[in-house]
């Protein structure tokens, strides 16, 4: 049997993210096509348990590090220890989630095991025995397709870019050992707001522009409710003040991937539009006719957002009503 | 304080970028060139940490480029920073993020250095990946995606973004750090400013320079088979209607009915 596919799983609190199913599915898919099996490498305090339930998604086996100082992710421990799983099993492929975490772990671990890395893949496909990867560059305005010149080949995937499927196997669990960091970085505290849903992650993004003319975003954030989605900006809002910098959508922002993306008020400048561009279906509202966006979404409406919206909220509650 | 800040020149986001007959690059020859926007909040950042440390120490604007990156690196030491250090050597143009980091990681080990601040990313290739490579690289602490951060009694204290909030983390120095839209403003260079750093030293390297023999740099292991443009869209149906109203309700129609998104 060939060597072995390796997922990452990330938790938060015990609970895993969104992107450890979509890491894990995707793994299962490259160790089918290669012929190979799957474990997937779940770190954190008091773990064991929820770690169990990952065998339901493909892994073959499932490699539990179970220790109170894995409780929050910090790079130096999570990077020994999942290097040291790596050097001792072999494998040829680990894929993981590139969210904030998975990127600073993607990034150490690439360094560390000397290993080719593709960061913030948008797909993954075997071509004549090949992994080929495919990443967006320049913040979405081109796609490259990417192959490795050695092993282990690490994948980290855009969050929302791959489907999640339930593939029931064994799901073996096996501890694996710790290796402390030391000391050098030390976790202080995390402020997080449970309720926000991040905006890489949410399947429908309503961002606001210029054209909303000020920080009043209440009709956006009404209609994102609604469709249980998140609330974005275009850069002109974030530097208004209008919103903070962590709702920034576009090439110096957060690049985005939801099924529903509605444009409001946003010009539609080539940095922001490159942004949202792997969006599924693209919405846009605006005064101007004339608004560059327009090119660039699937459906318009020229008119007025703050008329537009409400009444867009209302007919959606209509339907969710029926 | 002594503070290395990596920098890389990238074609600006306003640009279109077009990919070459090969298939497998990007043509460079119309492109307007600026400091990538993250190593730009990184320049402001070390005149902070330097300020606040009473002017004390210096800060090294060190990039690997060609020739041109000289402008990019006059332009950080316009802001203020006090020297610049350009690797340029044929040898060092086709390695991949790890070749990089290993060049820059060769640079840094010569130079007294307490803290290096470098952008998140570099907004052409995206790959999040030079910083953190670095800093394994010189055995160092990084924390990525740092929006505030504080130095005090040998150590900084970060808070860095993660999806839905933010970790604070403190790392013992040297460390290295990468910035998050949010860290600062960067200033505009004045004309003195502009003035002064004509003076300033840059110094323009080789890899035998820095004790880097071309073999050490490594092949890179990751080759862009193709490059090709996202899907295009075609120009918005435009939805149209007597009143808002009906406009927003044959929008509300396409989406539930025909595009099935809501």
């Amino acid at each position: 049997m060939s060597k072995g596919v390796l997922a990452l799983a990330e938790q938060v609190d015990g609970q895993f993210r969104k992107i450890t199913y979509e890491a894990i599915s995707q793994g299962r898919r490259i160790a089918d096509d290669l012929g190979c099996g799957l474990s997937v490498a779940v770190l954190g305090s008091d773990i064991k348990k929820a770690a169990e339930s990952l065998g339901s998604y493909g892994a073959d086996s499932i490699l539990v590090a179970d220790a109170p100082e894995l409780e929050e992710y910090m790079t130096d421990t999570y990077t020994h220890t999942i290097a040291g799983i790596v050097n001792d099993k072999n494998f040829s492929v680990i894929i993981l989630g590139a969210s904030s975490r998975g990127k600073d772990l993607a990034a150490r671990l690439s360094a560390r095991l000397n290993a080719p890395l593709a960061m913030d893949c948008v797909a993954v496909r075997l071509d004549q025995g090949k992994l080929v990867a495919t990443r967006p560059m320049y913040g979405g305005k081109i796609l490259s397709e990417i192959i490795f010149e050695k092993e282990p080949r690490i994948v980290a995937i855009r969050p929302n870019s791959v489907d999640i499927a339930e593939s029931p196997r064994a799901g073996t669990v096996e501890d694996i050992p710790v290796v402390k960091g030391n000391g050098e970085l030390v976790f202080v505290e995390k402020k997080l707001d449970t309720g926000k849903l991040e905006l890489t992650e949410a399947d429908v993004v309503v961002s606001g522009g210029r054209g909303m003319g000020g920080p009043d975003f209440s009709v956006i954030e009404e209609l994102a409710d609604l469709l249980d989605g998140a609330v974005g900006a275009s850069r002109s809002a974030v530097d208004d003040g209008w919103r903070p910098f962590s709702d920034q959508v576009g090439q110096t922002g957060k690049v985005v991937s939801p099924n529903l993306y509605i444009a409001c008020g946003i010009s539609g400048a080539i940095q922001h539009v490159s942004g949202i561009t792997s969006s599924k279906v693209i919405v846009a509202v605006n005064k101007d006719p004339e608004a560059p966006i327009f090119a660039k979404a699937d459906y318009g409406i020229v008119g007025d957002v703050f008329e537009v919206i409400p009444l867009v909220t209302e007919e959606i509650k209509k339907i969710k009503g029926a | 304080m002594d503070i290395v800040v990596l920098l890389k020149q990238v074609p600006s986001t306003e640009s279109l970028v077009e990919i070459s007959e090969d298939g497998t690059s990007v043509k460079t020859d119309d492109v307007k060139w600026v400091i990538n926007p993250y190593d730009e909040f990184a320049v402001e950042e070390a005149l902070r940490v330097k300020a606040a440390h009473n002017g004390s120490g210096s800060i090294t604007i060190l990039s690997v480029g060609r020739e041109k990156a000289v402008e990019a690196i006059r332009a950080a030491l316009a802001m203020g920073a006090d020297r610049g250090i350009l690797i340029n050597d044929p040898e060092a143009t086709h390695c991949d993020g790890l070749g990089f980091a290993r060049i820059l990681a060769a640079a840094i080990k010569s130079m007294p250095f307490d803290l290096i601040i470098a952008g998140q990313r570099a907004v052409d290739g995206d790959n999040f990946l030079v910083g953190s490579a670095v800093a394994e690289f010189l055995d160092i602490p990084a924390v990525n995606m740092v929006i505030k951060e504080e130095v005090a009694d040998g150590k900084i204290k970060c808070h860095r973004t993660v999806e839905g909030g933010i970790v604070v983390i403190e790392a013992s120095l040297p460390a290295l750090i990468t910035t998050q839209r949010g860290l600062n403003e960067p200033r505009y260079a004045s004309l003195p400013g502009i003035m002064k750093a004509k003076k300033k030293p840059l110094e323009i390297k080789t890899l035998k320079d820095i004790g880097l023999d071309a073999s050490a740099v490594g092949t890179p292991m990751t080759k862009i088979i193709s490059l090709k443009y996202p899907p295009e869209r075609k120009r918005a149906e435009i939805i149209e209607g007597e009143t808002a109203a009906d406009k927003a309700k044959a929008l509300v129609k396409i989406l539930h009915e025909t595009a099935r998104v809501v």
